[in-house]
């Protein structure tokens, strides 16, 4: 009898495809082709003659690339499998991305940039063809000069580092061109930043500072006095911290900075907290930037491309990167960065179709709904907080029982030391709920971490969900403790080994690698 | 393959009140007390979590209380290569040791303290790693798991795995007497290779050092760019400076603190009185690492370096070395001096500004425990 439907159990039986699906080089089959395309008719080629010959010799290719060789619906199936193999930001309930902010990017505005009025634009289109594209680019920087604060913002790089490395790089200029730039070569960070900062900054040749937390958890002020200096070329610091952790004395941080001539640079990659509520201007900082693929609500591309906003007092304002959308009446121009600029760090405007999706988001929600997004996600995060602690072994280490903003990075050790079962372990269980989880980015501060980051996006029922799961298995840590230590048990991919991703000789990122790293495993 | 040595009296004077166990008298007194060594149920736990995974595994080990009984008790099967003289002596944990690295063991697992550490380190090739099942009084020595679950769990990763990645880490060890007297003071007895996993995620947003000898070695790199010409620089002892002494190309005493001048040893050991008579004759700076778990930079393991020294080398005394990873470890705890004169200790607290590579520094709080006040200056 299958009627009525039975109940549903407490946890989800969820289990995962696995398809046994080859590599797609793998697939090839010489002489299959998923698109003839038609010959060139003779007029064309009267008329334009043989392109190739015209072209620079180190650019023709002697031999046809090593294209998989395949028919449409094989490929169509290919990746159709590689989609069900694996726990999209759409199917779970993706809280366990901390410092990520997976939020609802609603589906709507996908149709919004499959426009061919928007696809089919080319970058380096006449501007007095493209007055809507720009349009956009220069009111979406509008809008963020107006949540940040700051004077200008550009919307010109591609991801949340590359717009850290477009800060630091604005710093460096700034300096240079004030005469300082020979003695100001150290930029101070806190242990909590985001590490792309400290990165960032040690690419562009300083010397890096590192500050751990007070006693009480909070950013160290005392430190920070101690590590200014003449020397100082600038404090970048993320706010809340990676703990999810609110810089209480943020505005004393800036004003000791500007104090010995160092500037301030602000990493709200995750402001999703703080939309309305804080600016990084008021706090006095130089710099900032934003991820727009977190905060206003564009996906993440699973690693790109993402959106870089970076926002910058008009003392800075001449080192933005280029090239700009400049509004001269109702009409919009592109500018090539002016001479201070410090020029472009990817190609023409950054992604449009992020910047045209955020547009749509922040257009549909207004001011109040933006300010409602962080109140919700501040409440969201402190419901799961509190669901969480509750679980016995569970804990959240830094400013204890004080509230969080955003985010939380929680710490599994005291179930560690009870049962040896360790937070990756936690995670990978996880995942046979249909979880996606996940531990913390360099450093490793806090032991055996777990970092949740509920935005607005998720019902409360959806957050007990997640919240149960966790429960669930730190039971089974403790009564079954094997049945965690060998999951998963219900997934495409039991384990992947680490060890082959730390060592150069071992790694292989393309087929071409592959076959040369694993001749035996490939045949001739 | 795996090895396990069980102290059998690890552990006793603990729960006693007796500071530590070693000396007949005290175990002894310990067992007039009512005191039952923990040591032996503390292996069996860690040897169960290995169990569960691997039922069938072989762990060779010493006869009876020293290993053989928690095995059998574990569930697995031992492999004795060694026989204890009766009654136990320290020797017996470090023979049984060399035994078990001698029939090719490539982790072993000891329950017991510092005083353990101490000897199974005196046993052990550098080839052969060890890891410690907490089950002592004294755990200065980093060398041991956060628990025995985690040992075991630790001992089946290097079973599956063939392997992890080690790291030097020191043994410490005080003298039970002073401690009983109130009065601590570590000293640096050698090193262990240790097994540990590293931070891994499923989802890594930055590289992390493949393992924890490239961060020392980064730390010790940057240690190296910073040394001037004219100077000399008493490098104090541990892995950390050893590997320093290795950037330098120049020979370093383990335990020791040795006087490094333009790039040459001009005095290896140096006592007190000869790194005094060095730092009269020009500018010196001391070099330091962080000794052990408890985060002593000078006072615990390099008494050398005394008070009278730092006094001596004038402005800006110490450079400490280290990887960012071991003042993470310190879990917030804040580094330590205590020289023993309060002048000194209060100079020196404050923060360290802690060199952890050619361009990294982080600034860390440093206080004195044996004065009040020092915590914490700006
Ligand atoms: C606080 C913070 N800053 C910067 C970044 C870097 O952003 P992206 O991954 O786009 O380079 C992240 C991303 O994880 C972040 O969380």
């Amino acid at each position: 009898m299958s009627l009525p439907i039975a109940p549903k159990p407490a946890h989800r039986r969820f289990h995962q495809a696995r398809w046994d699906e080859p590599v797609i080089f793998e697939l090839s089959t010489p002489g299959e082709r998923g698109v003839l395309v038609t010959a060139v008719e003779p007029g064309v080629r009267d008329a334009v003659g043989d392109v190739v010959a015209s072209l620079p010799e180190g650019l023709a290719r002697r031999t046809p690339p090593a294209l998989p060789e395949m028919g449409q619906m094989r490929v169509l199936k290919h990746y159709l499998r590689l989609s069900q193999e694996n726990l999209g930001a759409d199917l779970n309930v993706d809280v366990g991305q901390g410092t990520c902010t997976m939020k609802y990017a609603p589906k709507v505005n996908e149709q919004l940039i499959t426009t061919p009025k928007l696809s089919a634009m080319h970058p380096l289109q006449d501007p007095a063809d493209a007055q809507g594209a720009l349009e956009i680019i220069w009111r979406t920087e509008r809008m963020l000069a107006e949540i940040s604060g700051m004077d200008e913002v550009s919307l010109h790089t591609q991801g949340g580092s590359a717009a850290i490395w477009a800060n630091i790089a604005m710093i460096r200029a700034y300096h240079e061109a004030n005469g300082e730039g020979a003695q100001r070569r150290e930029v101070i960070t806190t242990i909590f930043s985001h590490p792309s900062n400290a990165a960032a900054a040690k690419a562009a040749g300083y010397d890096v500072i590192t500050l751990h937390p007070d006693a009480d958890g909070y950013p160290d002020l005392a430190a920070l006095k101690r590590a200014l200096s003449p020397r100082t070329a600038a404090i970048m610091v993320t706010n809340p911290e990676d703990t999810g952790i609110y810089n209480p004395a943020i505005r004393e941080w800036v004003d000791a900075a500007h104090a010995v001539g160092a500037l301030a640079s602000y990493d709200q990659a995750n402001a999703n907290g703080i939309l309305g509520i804080t600016r990084a201007r008021d706090a006095g900082f130089d710099v900032c930037h934003f991820n727009v693929h977190k905060t206003f609500g564009t996906p993440h591309g699973s690693g790109g491309p993402g959106t870089g906003a970076n926002g910058v007092s008009a003392a800075l304002a001449p080192f933005l990167p280029g090239p700009r959308v400049v509004r001269d009446g109702d009409r919009y121009s592109v500018h090539e960065g002016g001479p201070q600029s410090i020029g472009a760090i990817g190609p023409c405007h950054g992604v449009v179709p992020n910047i045209v999706r955020a547009y749509a988001w922040m257009m549909a929600l207004g001011a109040e709904g933006l300010r409602a997004v962080a109140e919700t996600a501040v409440l969201n995060n402190n419901y799961l907080m509190k669901r969480i602690l509750e679980i016995p072994g569970a804990s959240a280490p830094y400013a204890t029982g004080r509230r969080r903003i955003e985010q939380v990075r929680y710490s599994w050790q005291e179930l560690f030391e009870e049962t040896g079962i360790s937070s990756e372990e936690i995670g990978i269980r996880a995942s046979d709920f249909g979880m996606h989880y996940w531990t913390s980015h360099h450093p490793y501060v806090v032991p055996q971490p777990f970092t949740l980051e509920p935005t607005e996006s998720y019902s409360k029922a959806e957050l007990d969900e997640y919240a149960d799961v966790l429960a669930e298995v730190a039971r089974e840590a403790r009564e079954t403790p094997e049945v965690v230590r060998t999951a998963p048990h219900s997934q495409s991919v039991h384990h992947t080994h680490h060890d082959d991703l730390d060592d150069p000789e071992r790694w292989a990122i393309t087929w071409r690698a592959y076959r040369r790293k694993y001749p035996d495993a490939v045949g001739a | 393959m795996i090895g396990l040595i069980v102290n059998p009296i690890a552990g006793i004077g603990g729960p006693a009140g007796l500071a530590g166990s070693d000396g007949a008298d005290v175990q002894r007194r310990a067992g007039e007390r009512g005191a039952r060594p923990r040591a032996a149920e503390r292996a069996v736990a860690a040897l169960a979590v290995v169990a569960a995974s691997r039922p069938d595994e072989h762990v060779v080990t010493a006869a009876g209380p020293m290993g053989e009984d928690a095995v059998r008790a574990a569930g697995l099967r031992p492999i004795v290569v060694w026989h204890q003289r009766s009654p136990t002596s320290p020797s017996d944990t470090t023979d049984a040791a060399r035994a078990l690295a001698d029939v090719g063991v490539d982790l072993v697992l000891f329950a017991g303290g510092d005083g353990t550490a101490r000897d199974v380190a005196a046993g052990l090739p550098a080839s052969t790693a060890a890891l410690g099942i907490p089950a002592g009084v004294k755990m200065y020595s980093p060398a041991f798991a956060v628990g025995p679950s985690a040992a075991g769990a630790l001992a089946a990763a290097w079973l599956d795995e063939r392997a992890l990645p080690t790291a030097e880490r020191e043994v410490l060890d005080v003298d039970e007497e002073q401690l009983r007297r109130a009065r601590v003071e570590p000293r640096l007895y050698g090193t262990l290779r240790v097994p540990y996993r590293a931070g891994r995620t499923q989802a890594r947003k930055a590289a992390t050092p493949a393992d924890e000898q490239a961060a020392v070695r980064l730390a010790a790199r940057g240690a190296a760019t910073r040394l001037r010409p004219g100077i000399r620089y008493l490098l104090g002892p541990g892995g950390t400076m050893a590997e320093v002494a290795r950037e330098l190309g120049v020979e370093k005493t383990p335990l020791g603190v040795d006087v490094v001048l333009d790039g040459r040893v001009v005095v290896a050991g140096a006592s007190e009185q000869e790194l005094l008579a060095e730092v009269a004759q020009g500018p010196a700076r001391a070099v330091v690492s962080i000794i052990g778990g408890q985060g002593f930079l000078l006072g615990r393991g390099n008494q050398q370096l005394s008070a009278r020294v730092v006094e001596a080398i004038g402005d800006d005394p110490v450079m400490v070395v280290a990887p960012e990873q071991k003042l993470i470890d310190l879990a917030g705890r804040p580094l330590l001096v205590d020289t023993g004169d309060a002048g000194v200790d209060a100079r020196l607290a404050g923060f360290a500004q802690v060199v952890t590579g050619p361009s990294t520094t982080s600034i860390y709080p440093v206080h004195a425990p044996e004065i009040e006040g020092a915590v914490h200056a700006p």
